[in-house]
């Protein structure tokens, strides 16, 4: 089955995806596919089994985050984004950057700080996530779209980051 | 040609037939065996009407092993030879456990991957693994006389929050046990089972499963029978024991004990217990002993005092907690329930301290004790192949990250924590060397960023690279996780497809040969009973592919063209010739090959059946 992943689960290649309509055919996919269905079968059937329900599962997760959904849908017109990160970055979002990382150092130690800097995190992905629905699905604008999505992906970081650093502080 | 009329137990070709299959709950205080009959999953009892089974060993001087109860009961006077909370040490090394509160002879012996834990007992020496087997042993006894008949297969439950090393040494356990492991499941994942499907709830829910000796968090969402797990985390050595080592440190700094033995140390630890069982309903608890010294200890411990003194202990479950809210990127508003599982959450200050923690009463309504054992017990139902009301399905995930050590000891992630199972991932490496024929390869799991800091799960060694210069090699290394949790890595070098398939197993387990080894002692038998038994299995195992095969080519024998077909008829004819002729190691070979054989049929048979599901829905909505 050499489908890609929004064929496999029949859905429209597009970063503004129908959530409720993958989430439902990665359960239909699983309910056939998945390894507790072929406990008592034979080799070659487990094998299968575990072939689509890890497609299955690594698909699901690609296409359920936003980032790695952008990502692949960018790999699909042969662009990878991460190749060249940071190299060609806009100078105003590199002092963006440097002004978040100095926010996060400053409230290292400061439970609530953190939870503060975390929710404004998540909604300046938001914001980018709207401005990638639009480079990906209306402009076809792939440049660009790759150049937004190093900046989500640059916020993904930054939230990992913080959650390291909360959970040395909860310890 | 007529079918051999060859019945195992257990192997009954009859599709219809109930098949016998229990769920089993291995934990570190008690142990549980269940079973659905009827539909009802309910746990089977023991002669004298006790539902669980102390997880107690005792090796008796006359050779005898008592399993429960009464090896409970002599824990003191025979603190040696008497093997209480053995699922602590299971797939552990030496330097991982606290070992001044312990009365074992512990023993620690070099295996060519690492370092394994051993027990000096009046018997010999045992494993964790071999331990943990008598009490499968007793448990297998226990559901085969209850049943009537041989199990076709059990679920055995594990933390969560084991590692691949402690999923492995349980499932070998049960190997010794003479048990076949349908699925290893997750404790809290079962327990969700038995939950949501007594209750008929939908949404997200916690489940908060402090044991005897492990605790684990799993956030899972519930919906029309799909189990999905969002999150766990947990601590693999952190339980109701704790609670107890608490109080008996307290005793002896409250009597002003001076350091006790062995057997007193037994003593006091059971006397501990019972305290802090008493304090879930009484404001105090009066401790009276008197030691094999002569030393009389009596005093009183208060609810107050007891909390006071055990909150870090409480507190230490909070912070997985945290981290798998925050994994699952969910807030507490998000959390419709949480249910608590195992002995130790009926301590009062655990469920003031989870209510508190996440603002909402938590659910108490099932037996915290046996909703484990319970919801195993669906599930073994469902993978034996009964039919059964519900249908299914637990999407459950890896606990800990797996990465490879990678230059100046540092570890990088292939598989991250919480990734969906089952999963692979292929990594490529190159060589840094010219002409470098060989390269080893280190395997880890945890979190942490240094290889001294995480588990150690193996290391081997890829050799017969073809030498050429530095950097042109390419090796493929792939690691899959199966829905058991563990991990098998092979791998390849791309340009000249020389492969490496290493079974991974872990630096302190057992290996194969000791498991064989211990498994033809325990049988005993001649050669050639060996032999003939051989001989039957591999016949049995023919003859229930080829009927396998025969079902799916009626059902599916359309999606194969003639030439296909006509190769598997093949493979199928040459099978059944060798069953005719009677050599085991023929027959296993033409039942490989038959195997083989049917790989892409099986590969196009599962595509078939996703496109009818999926397809299936399209309908439904052109309905609507």
């Amino acid at each position: 089955m050499n489908l890609n992943y929004f064929e496999l689960f029949e859905l429209k290649p597009a970063f503004d995806i129908d959530l409720a309509a993958l989430e439902n055919n990665y359960r239909k996919i699983q309910s056939e596919s998945h390894p507790d269905r072929f406990v008592t079968a034979t080799s070659a059937e487990k094998l299968a089994s575990m072939q689509t329900a890890t497609l299955a599962n690594e698909a699901y997760q690609t296409l359920k985050k936003p980032t790695s959904r952008a990502k692949y849908l960018l790999e699909l017109q042969g662009i990878n984004a991460i190749a060249d990160t940071n190299t060609n970055m806009p100078a105003d979002f590199l002092m963006q950057q440097m002004e978040w990382r100095e926010a996060v150092e400053d409230n290292a130690t400061n439970l609530s700080g953190m939870h503060r800097l975390l929710r404004d995190i998540k909604l300046e992905a938001a914001t980018l996530h709207q401005v990638l629905a639009d480079e990906l699905d209306t402009k076809k604008a792939w440049q660009t779209a790759a150049e937004t999505l190093r900046k989500l992906q640059f916020m993904d970081k930054l939230r990992e980051e913080i959650a390291r650093k909360l959970a040395i502080l909860e310890d | 040609m007529a079918l051999l009329q060859i019945s195992e137990p257990g192997q009954s070709t009859a599709p219809h037939q109930h098949k016998l299959a229990a769920g089993i709950d291995l934990g570190t205080t008690n142990s549980l065996v269940a079973t659905v009959r009827s539909g009802l999953a309910s746990v089977l009892i023991d002669d004298d009407g006790h539902a669980l089974l102390p997880s107690v060993v005792r090796y008796l001087p006359d050779e005898k092993i008592e399993v429960g109860y009464s090896a409970q009961a002599a824990q003191s006077q025979d603190p040696a030879n008497t093997i209480v909370s053995v699922k602590r040490f299971m797939g552990r090394g030496l330097k991982e456990i606290d070992v001044s509160q312990q009365p074992y002879h512990f023993i620690e012996t070099k295996t060519e991957s690492g370092e394994m834990l051993q027990i000096e007992t009046r018997a010999g020496v045992k494993s964790p693994v071999e331990i943990s087997a008598e009490i499968l042993k007793s448990l297998k006894k226990r559901a085969e006389k209850s049943l009537g008949g041989e199990l076709v297969g059990v679920v055995i439950t594990v933390p969560a929050y084991f590692d691949d090393a402690q999923r492995q040494a349980t499932k070998d356990a049960a190997r010794l046990a003479g048990l076949n492991v349908l699925r290893l499941l997750n404790e809290p994942t079962a327990a969700a089972v038995a939950y949501g499907l007594d209750t008929g709830v939908e949404g997200t829910y916690v489940i908060y499963d402090l044991g005897g000796g492990t605790f684990d968090i799993s956030i899972l969402k519930l919906s029309k029978g799909v189990f999905e797990v969002l999150a766990t985390n947990g601590d693999s050595a952190l339980g109701g024991d704790d609670f107890d080592r608490r109080i008996f440190c307290w005793i002896l700094e409250a009597s002003k004990c001076k350091p006790v033995n062995a057997q007193n140390t037994r003593l006091l630890l059971t006397k501990a217990r019972e305290a802090k069982e008493w304090l879930t309903d009484h404001a105090t608890a009066q401790i009276t002993s008197v030691l094999s010294t002569g030393e009389v200890v009596n005093v009183t411990l208060t609810t107050k005092l007891f909390n006071e003194f055990t909150q870090t202990l409480v507190a230490k479950t909070l912070s997985p907690t945290k981290k798998a809210l925050r994994d699952a990127d969910l807030s507490i508003e998000d959390i419709k329930g949480v249910v608590m599982v195992g002995g130790a959450t009926r301590m009062p200050q655990i469920r003031l301290a989870v209510a508190d923690f996440f603002k909402q009463t938590p659910l108490t309504n099932l037996d915290p004790d046996k909703v484990v054992a319970l919801g195993a017990a669906i599930q073994a139902n469902t993978l034996a192949g009964n039919k059964s009301d519900q249908d299914l399905l637990l999407l459950d995930v890896i606990p800990l990250s797996l990465g490879l050590e990678t230059m100046g000891g540092l570890v990088e992630k292939i598989i991250p924590r919480n990734s969906t199972l089952p999963i692979a991932r292929a990594q490529e490496f190159t060589t840094f060397k010219d002409g470098q024929t060989a390269m080893s390869i280190h395997v880890l799991q945890g979190e942490r960023e240094l290889v001294s800091d995480c588990r150690s799960l193996a290391r081997f060694e890829l050799r017969g690279i073809p030498a050429m210069v530095a950097g042109a090699a390419r090796i493929r290394v792939t690691f899959t996780v199966d829905a058991d949790g563990l991990l098998n890595v092979s791998a390849r070098e791309t340009t000249t497809n020389i492969e490496a398939n290493i079974v991974v197993k872990p630096s302190y387990g057992l290996s194969e040969e000791q498991i064989l080894s211990m498994l033809q002692s325990s049988f005993g038998a001649a050669e050639s009973d060996k032999n003939s038994r051989l001989l039957a299995e591999a016949k049995v195992d023919a003859e229930s592919l080829l009927a396998a095969i025969k079902a799916a080519l009626e059902q599916d024998g359309h999606l194969l063209n003639n030439q296909e077909n006509e190769q598997i008829k093949a493979k199928m004819n040459a099978l059944e010739a060798n069953i005719q002729a009677g050599s085991g190691d023929a027959i296993r070979e033409a039942t490989e090959a038959l195997n083989t054989a049917t790989e892409d049929f099986a590969a196009k048979r599962m595509d078939a059946s996703v496109s009818r599901a999926l397809a299936g829905k399209n309908i439904d909505t052109v309905n609507l």
